[in-house]
C-alpha cells in the first residue's frame, strides 16, 4: 500500500542561512493518526509547510499518496487538507464565504461547495456564525473555521499544525472526538502538538523532531514501553522522620508524609506495599508523577542536544 | 485539474475580487466618481470654456476620453496591487498555495478582477461625463479593445508591484511617482501638438500617451499617434508582464519562504 505521506531526506535552509531541517525522513501510512512532536523551533511547521507547498524545500523528496510534489503537485495537493499554525484567512470575509471560496479553488461547483460548507460548519459548531465576518470569531472558533476550510474538498490526509493551541479543555476534547471520527472514516491525520497527553491519547504513531532531525520515529505503544521506571508519589501515615528502608526500591522523602518511589517495570508494586506495611506505614493515597511521556520527551531532546554538542 | 474545474477556480477568484471592491465601495468606487466630476466641472466647464478648441474639439469633449482612461488605469492598477498585497499581508495567499490551482489561473483571476474594477469605474465616469457632454463613439471596436488592453496591462503591473511590496508604503510609490505623472503628461489634458518639438519627442516615449490617444481616437476619431503601433506595443508589453508575473509566482517570490 502506498504511504499517505512519504518524506525522504528533506532539507531546508532558509534565506537567512538558517538550516531548519537537516535531512528528515518519515513515512505515514494510510489511515494512521500520526503526531509530530518537538520543542519550539524544532522544524515541525517547516516540515508541514513544505508538504503543503507553503515553503520551498532545499532538497529531498515528498510524496503524498504516491504523487510527488515535484512532478504531480496538483494531484498531491488534491489529497491534502491543511490547517496551519497561524490564522491565515481573510479577516474581512464572512465565515461561509471563506469555506466556499476555498472549495472553489479545488474546482468544486458552487452548489456542492455550499452543501459541504454547511455540513462541516455544522459539524464544527460554526453554523450559527456563518454570516459573521471572520475577524469577529473567538480564537477557538477561528481554529475550527480553518478545520472546516481544510476539509471542504474532502482530502485523504488532514494536516494540522497545533490544532488545539489556545483551545479550552472542553473544546479540545470535542475536537479530539471529531478528529477521531474522521480518522475512523478513513482520513489519515497528521498533527503537531506540544501536549503529550494529546499525542498519547489520540495518536498511533509518533515522530519526535528536534533541531531539524528526527530523534525518534515509533508507535506510541512502543514508546511507552520504553519507559522502564515509573515514579509514584505516596501519602503516608504516620509521618516519618527518616526514609524507611525499602529493599531494592529507589525512594526519597519529599516531606515527612510524602514518599517518592521509582518503580521499575520488573519490580511491581505489591512488594513495595508489603515492605511498607511490615513497618506499619499506611499508604493513604497514591498517584503517579507528571506525564511519563513528557519525561521521555525531555530525555530524548536532551540527548539530542548533547549529541549535537559532541558532534 | 479538468478544464471545468479550472474555470470554477478562476471564477471563484474573480468573484472574490469583485466582492472585495464592492464591499469597500466608499474607498474604491466613490472617490474616482467624485474626483472626475470635479475635473469635469473645473477643467471642462469653468476653465474649458475659456480654452476654446483642442484638436478641433470642445475642450470638454477633448478631455473626457483622457479622464475616462485615467480612471481605468489607476483603478486597474490600484485594485490588483492592494488586493494581492493584502492577500500576502494577511497570509490568505496560503489558501491559494495549498490548492491545486495553476499559477496562470491565479494570475488571470486577479487580472480579471482588476479589469472588472477598471472597466467598472470607467463606466461610472463615462456615465457621469454624459451630464457634461455628448459622447459619440467613433470606433466601437478600437474603444473597447484599448480599454480592455490598458486595463489588463495595468492590472499586471499592479500584480508585480504587490509581489515585490513589503509594506503598505511600497504599494503607493509607483502610483504616486510613476503612474500619476505619466498620466498627466500622457495627453489627458492637452494635445502634444502644443508642445515644442523636443518635448513632443520626449512625450512619445511615454506609453500612457499611446493608450490615451488610441482611446481618444476610438471616441473622437483624432489621435496624435499611430494606432496600429499602439496596439502592437500594448500586446507586446502585456505578453512580457504576464510571463514575468508567472515567473515570479512560480518562484514563489515574496509568498513562499
Ligand atoms: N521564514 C523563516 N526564515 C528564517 N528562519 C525561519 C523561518 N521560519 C522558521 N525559521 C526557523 O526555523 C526553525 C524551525 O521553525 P519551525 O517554525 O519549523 O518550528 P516549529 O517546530 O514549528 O516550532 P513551534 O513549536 O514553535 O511552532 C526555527 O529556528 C525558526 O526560527
Ligand atoms: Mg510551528
Amino acid at each position: 500500500m502506498t504511504a499517505a505521506l512519504s518524506i525522504r531526506n528533506l532539507r531546508k535552509t532558509y534565506g537567512n542561512g538558517f538550516e531548519a531541517l537537516k535531512g528528515i525522513s518519515l513515512e505515514v501510512q494510510q489511515g494512521d493518526f500520526f503526531a509530530l512532536l518537538g520543542p519550539n523551533g524544532a522544524g515541525k511547521s517547516t516540515t508541514l509547510g513544505i508538504v503543503s507547498s507553503l515553503v520551498n524545500k532545499s532538497s529531498g523528496d515528498v510524496e503524498v499518496f504516491g504523487h510527488s510534489l515535484d512532478t504531480a503537485h496538483a494531484q498531491a495537493k488534491m489529497c491534502l487538507g491543511v490547517v496551519p499554525q497561524e490564522f491565515n484567512f481573510n479577516q474581512f470575509e464572512k465565515v461561509m464565504d471563506i469555506v466556499t471560496t476555498q472549495a472553489g479553488y479545488y474546482g468544486i461547483p458552487p452548489r456542492l461547495a455550499r452543501e459541504r460548507a454547511e455540513y462541516y460548519l455544522k459539524k464544527l459548531g460554526l453554523w450559527d456564525k456563518r454570516n459573521q465576518v471572520s475577524r469577529m470569531l473567538s480564537g477557538g472558533m477561528k481554529r475550527r473555521l480553518m478545520i472546516a476550510r481544510a476539509l471542504v474538498h474532502e482530502p485523504r490526509v488532514l494536516i494540522l499544525d497545533e490544532p488545539t493551541a489556545g483551545v479550552d479543555i472542553e473544546l479540545r476534547r470535542s475536537m479530539w472526538a471529531f478528529l477521531q471520527e474522521i480518522n475512523r472514516a478513513g482520513t489519515t491525520i497528521i498533527l503537531t502538538t506540544h501536549y503529550l497527553e494529546e499525542a498519547e491519547s489520540l495518536c498511533r504513531n509518533i515522530a519526535i523532531i528536534d533541531h531539524g532531525r528526527i530523534v525518534k520515529d515509533t508507535s506510541v505503544k512502543a514508546l511507552l514501553q520504553q519507559l522502564n521506571t515509573e515514579t509514584f508519589i505516596l501519602d503516608i501515615n504516620p509521618p516519618q522522620a527518616a526514609l524507611p528502608a525499602l529493599n531494592g526500591y529507589q525512594a526519597r522523602l519529599e516531606d515527612d508524609h510524602t514518599l517518592v518511589v521509582d518503580v521499575e517495570k520488573t519490580q511491581g508494586l505489591s512488594r513495595l506495599f508489603s515492605e511498607l506495611s511490615s513497618q506499619r506505614i499506611e499508604v493513604q493515597s497514591m498517584r503517579n508523577k507528571a506525564n511519563r511521556l513528557e519525561e521521555l520527551f525531555v530525555s530524548l531532546v536532551d540527548k539530542n542536544l548533547t549529541d549535537e554538542k559532541n558532534a | 485539474m479538468k478544464p471545468r474545474e479550472l474555470f470554477i477556480a478562476f471564477w471563484t477568484i474573480v468573484v472574490k475580487e469583485i466582492r472585495r471592491f464592492m464591499r469597500i465601495w466608499p474607498q474604491t468606487l466613490l472617490p474616482p466618481a467624485i474626483t472626475m466630476t470635479l475635473y469635469f466641472i473645473i477643467f471642462g466647464n469653468l476653465i474649458g470654456s475659456r480654452i476654446g478648441e483642442m484638436g478641433g474639439f470642445d475642450y470638454m469633449e477633448y478631455i473626457v476620453p483622457g479622464l475616462i482612461m485615467m480612471s481605468v488605469i489607476t483603478n486597474s492598477y490600484g485594485n490588483v496591487v492592494s488586493s494581492f498585497y493584502g492577500t500576502k499581508f494577511q497570509r490568505h495567499v496560503e489558501e491559494l498555495l495549498v490548492s491545486p490551482i495553476p499559477n496562470w489561473v491565479i494570475l488571470s483571476g486577479y487580472v480579471v478582477g482588476g479589469v472588472a474594477r477598471g472597466v467598472g469605474v470607467g463606466l461610472i465616469v463615462t456615465l457621469l461625463s454624459l451630464f457634461f457632454t455628448d459622447l459619440q463613439v467613433h470606433h466601437l471596436f478600437v474603444t473597447i479593445s484599448i480599454v480592455l488592453m490598458t486595463s489588463i496591462l495595468f492590472s499586471l503591473g499592479g500584480f508585480i508591484n504587490a509581489i515585490y511590496a513589503n509594506s503598505f508604503d511600497d504599494i503607493s510609490i509607483v502610483p504616486t511617482f510613476v503612474l500619476t505623472p505619466l498620466t498627466y503628461l500622457g495627453g489627458v489634458f492637452y494635445s502634444i501638438q502644443l508642445l515644442p518639438e523636443f518635448w513632443q519627442g520626449v512625450s512619445m516615449l511615454n506609453p500612457i500617451l499611446y493608450m490615451v490617444n488610441t482611446f481618444r481616437y476610438g471616441i473622437l476619431g483624432v489621435s496624435d499617434i499611430n494606432i496600429v503601433f499602439a496596439f502592437s506595443m500594448l500586446l507586446a508589453v502585456i505578453a512580457v508582464l504576464f510571463s514575468y508575473s508567472l515567473y515570479l509566482l512560480q518562484k514563489g517570490k515574496g509568498i513562499r519562504s
